[in-house]
């Protein structure tokens, strides 16, 4: 049947006939045809649904409105087909209680900077709650020598260090490179070609390999502890390892953390000599200077304490990696969008906090002569 | 008329093959339930008939539209003549339980704010939802509350064909009976046909027109529930056993 919509007014009445199917793509333009009229002085308005074969329930809305427009005028509806009344019927037990304004109002400022601010403070709280638990745990675990899990912890090693030993030593590699190349220009307008080997030695060991080794493992392996913990737990995982008595602590977070503090003190020792080599190209390259010569003196001018104070700044940044990620791995919601929210804040965060430290040991370190 | 046909379909992932030429067919304006074992592939099938799933062989025409060659044009029309509800809801968790409804609306027609907005609260309530629940994201709802909201937004376009992937698991009993009772309502007034992957004996009985039972890859029983006594299958009879 043709779909039709004619509007017949004259004087005081209004009459309304619909025609074929009347489906939700068909009444915005109808109501446009309805709206151009003067309406202020209908009284009486008749609907005719005779013709009409199908409705939706859009259409049925549509017709509830027009009926509740006019509702202190007089108003007929014709229709004789018992599906039609049934569907207007059912529109209208359903739609009755539906009142415009029962929307929630809008925030305010002062509400949503509150509520921001809040939620910074209980994150805050939440963090130190985990923290606390941490230790708890690992007391517990470090009391007895049997309770810690070695597999755990080999697998870890495995999967967050040993696989992220090339992407580390390749960018320590080109950092190396780069400072070489950047000063040996600088150094060649004064002569003194001879001190890239103390420059060198100094920032890569002391600043440049535990930073960088700590920003390819936040990126990398930081990231891979949220991703992973957060859909453990939207799958349930974490909450089926609690009930049958696994500790996610002991199972997930120990062995994590316990890992990667064994190995970032290795990966920072593998950046370190990979930053010192691509060094000995530049000055062999670009300075004439030969690797016998660059590493006898490195030897000869670089203390060991260097190497140290960066080798031991590790475990700390691994410690802070660690925790981060994994604490925002468990404060996944049950929904998709955190997971990418607290993967994305999980890395940011460690870097920030990586930093921090470094320049709070930077400054220790410094006052105590070291 | 027939609404969808299933002809030879076979569906295998690697060397397994989970249908083996099921051949079934489904009239306009029925109830049909697709009924099984566990792991028989009635949800394989289902997503197969919504073009989710690839087809190894054979053919499905869905709306006289064979669907294993279909032209993109005409698959993103079929995609808006029908309503599909997942097995827990998979409500968008970025958007509001109204805007999840809203958004077929939005996308798809030229509806104003005011009209999509009654037309959110009538599809709320026909569900059994509370109009304060439209507000709410779907994370901080029931997984029943879930099933419901993702019923209301495969109605939100009023299809004609709407595919129910276990309606009533998760759902309390007097839910699920509302559900039932709502079903068969609307398949009255705008006379919808409905195709339902379910595991729920009341909800077989109180509204299902025929069933087809997928058994050991193939069709084990096409046709209506009061046959169904005299087919030969372990399945069939233990699972009817109490209402034979």
């Amino acid at each position: 049947m043709k779909k039709a919509f004619s509007i017949e007014k004259n004087d005081v009445e209004l009459l309304l006939l619909f025609e074929g199917e009347v489906t939700l793509h068909d009444i915005t333009k109808y109501n446009k045809k309805l709206r151009v009229l003067d309406l202020q002085d209908v009284q009486r308005v008749t609907i005719d649904l005779d013709n009409v074969s199908y409705l939706d329930t859009a259409a049925a809305i549509f017709i509830h409105d027009i009926k509740k427009e006019f509702s202190s005028k007089t108003f007929t509806l014709k229709c004789d087909n018992e599906q039609l009344l049934s569907t207007l019927a059912l529109v209208e037990k359903h739609i009755s209680n539906y009142h415009e304004n029962d929307k929630p109002a809008e925030a305010t400022f002062t509400e949503k900077i509150g509520k921001i601010f809040y939620n910074y403070y209980a994150g805050f709280i939440a963090f130190i709650e985990f923290f606390g638990q941490l230790f708890a745990s690992k007391l517990r675990y470090l009391t007895s020598l049997k309770h810690i899990r070695y597999k755990e912890i080999a697998f870890e090693i495995n999967e967050s260090a040993v696989k992220a030993l090339g992407i580390v030593a390749l960018t320590s590699f080109l950092i190396g490179l780069v400072i070489a190349y950047q000063s040996a220009y600088q150094l060649k307008i004064y002569g003194a070609n001879i001190y890239i080997v103390d420059m060198l030695g100094i920032s890569i060991f002391r600043e440049l390999a535990p930073v960088i080794t700590a920003i390819v493992i936040a990126g990398r392996s930081g990231s891979a502890f949220t991703a992973q913990i957060g859909s453990m737990k939207i799958t349930q995982e974490l909450d089926a390892m609690q009930t049958m008595g696994f500790e996610p602590f002991a199972f997930l977070v120990l062995p994590r953390i316990i890992a990667l503090m064994i190995t970032m003190p290795i990966l920072i020792f593998v950046a370190d000599i990979m930053g010192i080599f691509g060094g000995i190209i530049v000055a062999n390259v670009d300075l004439s200077i030969s690797p016998e010569l660059f590493i006898d003196r490195l030897s000869r001018v670089v203390a060991a304490k260097h190497f140290f104070v960066g080798i031991v700044k590790g475990p700390f940044f691994a410690f802070l990696i660690a925790t981060i990620g994994i604490y925002r791995g468990l404060i996944v919601k049950d929904d998709t969008q955190s997971i990418g929210f607290n993967t994305t804040k999980s890395v940011v965060e460690a870097i920030f906090a990586v930093i921090v430290c470094d320049a709070i040991f930077s400054i220790a370190f410094t006052n105590l002569g070291i | 008329m027939d609404l969808i046909k299933v002809r030879n379909l076979t569906t295998a992932f690697g060397e397994k093959i989970i249908h083996d030429g099921l051949n079934l067919t489904i009239r306009e304006g029925e109830i049909y339930g697709l009924l099984g074992p566990s792991g028989c592939g009635k949800t394989t099938l289902l997503r197969e008939m919504v073009m989710l799933q690839d087809i190894t062989s054979g053919s499905i025409e869905v709306l006289g539209k064979k669907i294993e060659n279909i032209r993109n044009r005409d698959a993103q029309k079929l995609r808006r003549e029908w309503g599909v509800l997942f097995q827990f809801g998979a409500l968008f968790s970025s958007l509001t339980l109204a805007e999840n409804i809203a958004l077929p609306l939005v996308e798809y027609t030229k509806l104003s704010k005011k009209m999509i907005d009654e037309i959110i609260a009538f599809k709320l309530s026909i569900v059994g939802l509370k109009q304060s629940d439209a507000y709410l994201y779907p994370s901080e709802i029931s997984g029943g509350m879930k099933k419901k909201a993702g019923l209301a937004r495969a109605l939100a376009m009023d299809p004609k064909l709407l595919f129910l992937d276990e309606p009533t698991s998760g759902l309390d009993p007097i839910s699920a009976r509302e559900f039932d009772a709502l079903i068969l309502k609307l398949r009255s007034m705008l006379g919808l046909t409905v195709v339902m992957v379910t595991h729920d004996l009341s909800s077989i009985y109180d509204t299902l027109d025929r069933v087809a039972i997928i058994d050991e890859k193939k069709i084990a029983y096409e046709g209506t529930l009061d046959d169904i006594a005299s087919v030969k299958s372990e399945f069939i009879q233990t699972f009817f056993r109490e209402k034979l």
